[in-house]
Parts: structure tokens; sequence; C-alpha cells
């Protein structure tokens, strides 16, 4: 129990003295979860809207898929992006690995499939109450993914929390691709992996307790705002 | 353009899974007159319009329109399918998939919800409304859209009198300007009311097609006299 008082001192230590490198660290995680989230979401929701729209042979095991997809775990994530990345990799070139860059791209192919998997459900339900009207009114099909995307914009709300929350915390990954190099590639995560194997439990606790407030902020940024704005839209 | 109507089934079947939903329905449906579909729950009346509305393919037999009737026709549901916009998108959103310009298509949704009594709610999100006003927005679309023949399946089924009295009027207008009707009810009362002519669908088959007067004064089958004995003329 000592541990945890003196985490939350810890914590509060770290806020209280506004740590640029604190800040820096904080700043950085939001920086590559949020970049990731955002690519995700622009390639995984259209994705799963087609899945869940389109006919084609094979479509079933595209589903099974992408639902196995979202349980891939970031260390090999992370190791396959390191293998691309890498100076002899087919994407060496770029130079990104050990940059934000490479944790960006990483944290995305994590994530995705969760965005794709998800949406595809809320979208497949959606069909089912719009599919007969839009077809009725000649909706071709971008045109029907199009908008039932927005008109389930509320519900893709949530999965967009749901692939950020998965960024924000995962830690094999970034780890790997971005090498936790102190002032460019240390997250929350990576340091508090860090601080705990260097024993120095109340700064890694302190850090985490950190993360859960942005990680709980977003969320409840975000939530308010889907509230306030679903209601009009019932 | 060739005239779209008439549209002409011929020995239309539809199996689905191995059952017969619908066996040689032949039927030619020509411009002009109000065709009120009846018969018993389950006797296949909206497989009927959604196979002359193409929204289902028929197993066996043809469905042929004298023009392309591409853009030219329309369908309302028992349940109004709303999208989370405006009531005015919602109007409008037909019109938007056929390429009608933003400023056009808005006027032609402003003026047709003035003709069904909805102009002053026209900014108000669709989904909020009642299911009676939910109903008209959906024949505001269908109408703002022209169409050249409107299916209507039973659309006041779930609606209150004076609700289903306001659809009523709606689609009699809407006759009255020269679209065909073609609408199935299981309310005798709004049969007579709108239809010129009767269709009576039992058990997956045409039994009998005559003029409303008719039919209503002597059927000529056994099924229509058992069938409109059994139903409640309200």
């Amino acid at each position: 129990m000592q541990t945890f008082a003196e985490a939350f001192a810890a914590a509060a230590g770290l806020l209280a003295d506004g740590d640029l490198r604190l800040f820096a660290i904080v700043l950085l995680s939001l920086e590559v979860s949020l970049s990731a989230t955002l690519i995700a979401a622009l390639i995984g929701l259209p994705l799963g809207a087609f899945v869940a729209l389109a006919r084609f042979p094979g479509r079933r095991t595209c589903v099974v898929g992408l639902n196995a997809m979202m349980g891939l775990p970031p260390v090999v994530v992370g190791l396959v992006v390191y293998l691309l990345l890498s100076r002899a990799g087919p994407l060496g070139g770029f130079g990104l690995l050990f940059t934000p860059g490479a944790m960006v791209f990483a944290q995305t192919i994590l994530i995705a499939p969760i965005l794709a998997a998800l949406a595809r459900q809320v979208v497949e339900d959606a069909w089912a109450e719009h599919g007969e009207q839009l077809r009725s009114l000649g909706a071709s099909l971008p045109q029907s993914v199009a908008t039932l995307l927005w008109d389930s914009r509320f519900a893709l709300v949530t999965v967009v929390l749901a692939g950020f929350g998965r960024a924000s915390a995962e830690v094999g990954a970034v780890m790997i691709v971005g090498g936790n190099i102190d002032g460019v590639t240390r997250t929350m995560t990576t340091t508090i992996a860090l601080e705990t194997s260097k024993g120095d439990l109340p700064l890694a606790l302190g850090l985490g307790i950190v993360l859960i407030a942005t990680v709980l902020a977003v969320n409840a940024a975000a939530a308010w705002l889907k509230e306030t704005t679903a209601r009009r839209y019932g | 353009m060739a005239p779209l109507l008439p549209l002409a089934l011929d020995r239309v079947t539809l199996e689905i899974g191995g059952t017969r939903i619908v066996s040689d329905f032949t039927l030619k449906l020509g411009a002009g007159t109000r065709t009120v579909i009846v018969g018993p729950n389950g006797a296949g009346k909206s497989m009927l319009l959604r196979l002359c509305h193409g929204l289902i393919a028929p197993t066996g037999g043809t469905i042929a329109w004298a023009g392309d009737p591409a853009g030219r026709q329309a369908m309302v549901f028992q349940r109004p399918a709303m999208l989370r916009r405006s009531v005015l998108a919602n109007v409008a959103y037909g019109l938007k998939l056929r390429g009608v310009g933003r400023d056009e298509r808005e006027r032609r949704a402003r003026d047709t919800l003035a003709r069904v009594g909805l102009a002053d709610i026209a900014a108000r999100p669709a989904r909020v409304l009642s299911g009676g006003e939910q109903q008209r927005v959906a024949l505001a679309r269908a109408w703002a859209l022209a169409p050249e023949i409107l299916f209507l399946d039973e659309p006041t089924a779930s609606l209150d009198p004076p609700a289903a009295q306001a659809v009523e009027s709606i689609v009699l207008a809407m006759a009255a300007e020269g679209t065909k009707v073609v609408m199935t009810t299981h309310n005798l009362g709004q049969a007579r009311r709108i239809g010129d002519e009767i269709v009576f669908v039992h058990k997956g088959r045409i039994a009998e097609r005559a003029a409303a007067d008719a039919f209503f004064r002597a059927p000529a089958t056994p099924e229509a006299a058992a069938f409109l004995k059994g139903e409640l003329p309200w």
C-alpha cells in the first residue's frame, strides 16, 4: 500500500512541478495515438462500411479475418513494422525507424482492423434499417457507404474511441519501432515499462495515473460531444 | 421518352429457401388508375410490390416495363426510414442521389414539404418526429422525385386514424397529378377510399381483379367473399 500512496504523491508532484519532460512525454503519446487513430479511422471506417454493404465472393472470410485481426498482438505488429522499416527492409529508405512516424505507422496497423470490424457491425445494422429505402432511391454502393457512415456517426464515435484506447494503452509496438529514446520516442507507456524495470515504482505508477487521467479526459470529451449532438438528432 | 406504363408481370414466381411465396402472378398495371392490393397477411402483397419495384428479382417469369423505369418510380414503406438529418435534408436526399444541384433540390424539397403540410418543421431532425409526420416526410421524399409510379406498402399500418387520413389525402393528391398509385393495405375502408381497382391476393396467387365498386359489392371468388366478410371494414 505504501507504493500506491507514494505513487499518488509522485503523480501529484509530477503534475504540480509542471515538469517539462513529463509534459513532452504526455504530448508525444497523445500526438502519436491521435494521429494513428485519425489515419486508422480514414482507412478503417470506409473499409468496414464497404465490407458491410458489398456482396463479393469471400466476404464471409473477410469478415472473420477482420474480426480476428482485432486481436493482433502489439509486439508482433511492432516486430513486423520493425522489419519493414529497418534499413534492409522494403520501406527502409524512408528512414522512419526509431521516429514518432514509425510509432504512428505501427499503431495505425494495430487499430485499423479494430475500427473496420466494429464499423462493419454498426453499418450493417444501419443497412438493415435503411437498405431497402436506399436501394429504392437508387443509391449506388459508394453513395450508400457515405450515407450510412454519416448516419451512424454517433455510434462510430464510440468505435473510434475504442481504437484510441487501444493505441494509447499499448506498449509493445511503440517500444520496438520507437526504441524508447529519451526526448524523441519516449511515450507514457514505454516510460512506465522502463521505470518499472529500473525499480522506480512510484514514478512508474505516477505516470500510469497520468495516462489513465488523459485517456479518461479524451473519452469524457468525446462522450459529452456525442451525447449533446445525438440527443438532438434522435 | 417512351411511356413507362403499362407494367406487365408474366407468370412471376418467387421462391425463397425452397418455399414458394408468389406463384404465377400475371398482371398488367396501366396508367391512370389507382390500384389497391388487398389480401390476408402473408398472402404475398408486399412481395408483389417489391418485385414490381425491382427490390427483389423473381425466380421465374418476367417483369417488363413499357419504358425504362430508371429514376421514374418510387416506393413508400410501412416503416419510414428516416436519416439522422433534418426533415428538409431527408426530402432532398433522393434528389441529391439523382445529381440535382443544391439550390434546386432545396427549393423542390421545400415546395414538397409545403404540400404535405410540414413546411414549418423543415429544420427539425427527422427522427424525433411522430410516426405520422415521418410517414409524411417519406411521402414528400417520394413526391419530390416526381415519380410516374408510386408503390406504397401498407403506409398507414402503424398510424392512428388522423395520421392515416393525412397520408391518404397526400396519396390522392399525387394520383391527381398523374402518378400511378399501387398500394397494399389490410384496411378495407382505405381500399374503398383509394382504390379504383382492387387486386385480391390469396396464398401467393392473384385470386381476383376487379373495379373497386364491383369487388366490394359482389366479389367473384369465394375466397374474396370470405375475406370481405372476415375483415372488419373500419
